[in-house]
């Protein structure tokens, strides 16, 4: 029997304020597990520290709250040593793109399947409002005593450059398409980045609803030939344009799916390469012993080593 | 007249307090990151820069570990340079904890004490301070919001101090304190200028006599390095006591390096520091009425440890029990700071039983009627021996 959303639902008491953007990434996320008929346990969320972050607290998957900044590494373990496990961040954009950065740049390189769902609200939401990594320059949101002066990081761009293999952007009101969008992401087979734009009514007094509103288009819909695929070598071709996709911001802002990249080895084929039987034989599956006997005896195992006086 | 306005107490939290003491010493450089329960010093700061009462360079940075990072840099360069934090915020910064006092940077920092992760708690307990005790910085445990402002003016003095060049944290208790709001006199820039001047810092970094500072040393030097700070935080010692002392003289208020409250004829003492300490001073006249003459030992300069005004307080006590907020998992006494006054006491020849008592782990809610039970156990103690640290209020 299929499941359906409400099978991923748990009971607490969803703490976020009204109309918040993490409402739409919720359902949308629910929806799309639902979708794929994933069974709750071959499910992993991981998140950091962040209003955002409370996310596994709402979804019956196997999760882990971590510590702020530090989900990648954590979700990163788990999928080492569960290749067949759905593992999925989702966590902020103070904590993916600044104190979390380095984490956010390492995994790009190794390509490995996790699906990183940025809740991009320009804000650090919980600590009442400080400047996120994507606040644009001069802004001067809520809580803000001066305008912004850094300018904001283009986490497609940054995505793009440490090796990430899908790319979108999506809008936390508009559940359909990032439903779909994420079910896209958990079917591709490599680090994934689904930017969120997410509006936060409490402290983003700058980029709201309306704001959003007058910006944003999918790129499919405007132009129907749009395909961000990249299956074969002649396809890089693309790549320019897809670039320059990237780079549109103001007065217009993109959605859709910008770059999807088939040709690059995943993390867990590159293992396979040197470790013989990893895919067959994932560290989580391993026994270590048999009726709490070790399986390998260090005495048996190092005979020629052992030194006797 | 115009003078006594300025002097009327205003109505602060400890994190404020802080704040307005950041600004009355004109602070260059505030390097931060917002961390619950320290944000609202910080934000405090920032709209002191932002309305024009401190001109100060605000460094927005992207973690702890920057903001430790910038604020040891701009104290090299000779700036005053000021940070606060909290938890994992504290947590995060080990690495550069031991690069300022390593590097002797003259550095201030306020931390708002809180428990940390796992599991996820962001209510108070000392766990994060008591990790930190050992990185070579001078600490200070504050009780009240009037002395968080006048120890943070004292800090800079003892950091900045050519004998001394250590930084310096002064900490109190999240929300308990951070959040609950007090009378503070906040004397101003000029009187705090005054007691605080700005020094030259002797090794800065100068563009006009280029260094390289940081640089790798062999094991023939390294360990006399390490010795120089041992020499300056006994040096410290002194100096701290030195400076309350002029604070008092200009100020009107002093605090030393260890209170005893309520000490004379007390046959028993408790040890603790921050907001217990003060509901403690609320609470020992029940218990002396209940028939427990129990004194307060707080402790407020914890790095360097004033042994001697220890030794001094509880030399004619039988019992000592000390209140740990934080727990030394295995150690032989679970609190850490029982388990340096275990030292002191054989050290020193003391002669008290020592009770160790683990509390308020997470924030777990101390009531009144549990500092009384502190009483009664301090109060035991003197006929009766805790071999091992009770864990008070837990549920097995
Ligand atoms: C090491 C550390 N520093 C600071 C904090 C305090 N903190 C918690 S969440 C947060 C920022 C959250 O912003 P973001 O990641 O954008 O998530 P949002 O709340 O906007 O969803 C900060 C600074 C922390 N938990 N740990
Ligand atoms: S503060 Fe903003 S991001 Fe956080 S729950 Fe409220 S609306 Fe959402
Ligand atoms: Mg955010």
């Amino acid at each position: 029997m299929a499941r359906n959303w409400m099978d991923y639902k748990t009971d607490a008491w969803v703490q976020w304020c009204p109309a918040c953007g993490n409402f739409g990434i919720l359902t949308a996320l629910q929806r799309a597990l639902a979708e794929l008929d994933l069974p709750n346990e071959k499910v992993s969320i991981v998140s950091g520290i962040g209003c955002s972050s409370r996310i596994p607290y709402y979804i019956k998957t196997s999760n882990v709250h971590t510590l702020h900044g530090r989900p990648i590494p954590v979700a990163q373990g788990i999928k080492l040593a569960n290749p067949d496990q759905v593992v999925i961040v989702a966590s902020g954009d103070g904590d993916l793109l600044g104190i979390g950065a380095g984490h956010f740049v390492a995994i790009g390189r190794r390509n490995i399947d996790i699906k990183v769902i940025l809740h991009d609200n320009a804000v650090y939401g919980l600590t009442k409002g400080q400047a996120a990594p994507t606040l644009p320059l001069w802004f001067k949101t809520k809580a803000l005593g001066q305008p912004n002066i850094q300018s904001a990081v283009n986490p497609l761009l940054l995505a793009f450059a440490s090796g990430y293999t899908f790319i979108a952007r999506a809008y936390a009101y508009h559940i359909d398409q990032l439903k779909e969008m994420i079910e896209a992401a958990i079917r591709h087979k490599g680090t994934s980045l689904i930017d969120v734009l997410q509006p936060c009514p409490t402290y983003n007094d700058i980029m709201t609803k309306e704001w959003y509103e007058k910006r944003i288009y999918y790129l499919d819909k405007e132009d129907p030939s749009w395909n961000p695929n990249i299956e074969k070598p002649e396809d890089v071709k693309k790549i320019p344009k897809i670039v320059e996709k990237m780079m549109e911001w103001e007065p217009r802002i993109p959605l859709g799916v910008f770059y999807r990249n088939t040709m690059v080895e995943p993390l867990d084929v590159r293992i396979e390469k040197i470790m013989p039987g990893y895919l067959q034989n994932p560290p989580a599956r391993r026994s270590i012993d048999i009726g709490g006997r070790a399986l390998t005896n260090p005495f048996v195992a190092f005979k020629d080593r052992i030194v006797t006086t | 007249m115009e003078e006594l306005k300025t002097r009327r107490p205003i109505p602060l939290s400890t994190n404020y307090a802080i704040a307005y003491a950041a600004r009355d010493l004109d602070v260059d450089v505030v390097s931060a990151y917002p961390i619950t329960p320290q944000t609202t010093v910080v934000e405090k700061v920032s709209e002191f820069v932002a309305n024009g009462e401190l001109d100060a360079a605000f460094i927005h940075v992207e973690s702890e570990h920057s903001a430790l990072s910038a604020a040891i840099a701009a104290a090299l360069t000779g700036a005053r340079a000021f940070t606060a934090t909290a938890s994992q915020g504290l947590a995060l910064m080990h690495e550069m904890l031991h690069i300022a006092s390593g590097l002797r940077a003259p550095v201030v920092m306020s931390v708002a004490m809180r428990s940390l992760s796992a599991p996820i708690s962001i209510w108070n307990d000392q766990s994060d301070i008591f990790n930190a005790r050992d990185a070579g910085w001078v600490i200070m445990f504050v009780h009240t919001a009037q002395e968080a402002y006048d120890t943070v003016i004292q800090a800079y003095r003892i950091a900045e101090d050519p004998s001394v060049l250590l930084p310096v944290m002064v900490a109190y208790d999240g929300y308990v304190m951070s959040h609950t709001t007090e009378p503070v006199v906040v004397e101003g820039r000029e009187s705090v200028m005054k007691f605080a001047p700005k020094r030259q810092y002797p090794y800065r970094l100068d563009p006009d006599r280029p260094v390289t500072i940081g640089a790798i040393v062999p094991p023939e030097y390294y360990y006399e390095i390490k010795y120089q700070q041992v020499k300056a935080m006994e040096g410290a010692l002194p100096k701290v006591d030195e400076v309350d002392r002029e604070f008092g003289k200009a100020f009107g208020r002093s605090y030393g390096v260890m209170e005893c409250y309520m000490c004379e004829g007390a046959e028993a003492l408790i040890m603790a520091n921050a907001s217990y300490a003060a509901t403690l001073k609320s609470l020992l006249p029940d218990a002396w009425k209940q028939g427990y003459k129990v004194g307060l030992l707080r402790l407020r300069l914890y790095r360097p440890f004033p042994l001697r005004q220890f030794v001094e307080y509880t030399s004619n006590v039988k019992s000592l029990l000390v209140v740990d907020r934080s727990i030394s998992y295995g150690a032989p006494y679970q609190g850490p700071l029982a388990n340096e006054i275990a030292g002191a006491k054989l050290k020193e020849d003391l002669g008290f039983n020592l009770i160790s008592v683990v509390a308020g782990i997470g924030q777990r809610t101390m009531e009144n009627e549990d500092f009384i039970a502190l009483a009664r156990l301090a109060w035991e103690g003197r006929t009766r021996k805790f071999p091992e640290t009770v864990f008070y209020g837990v549920r097995e």
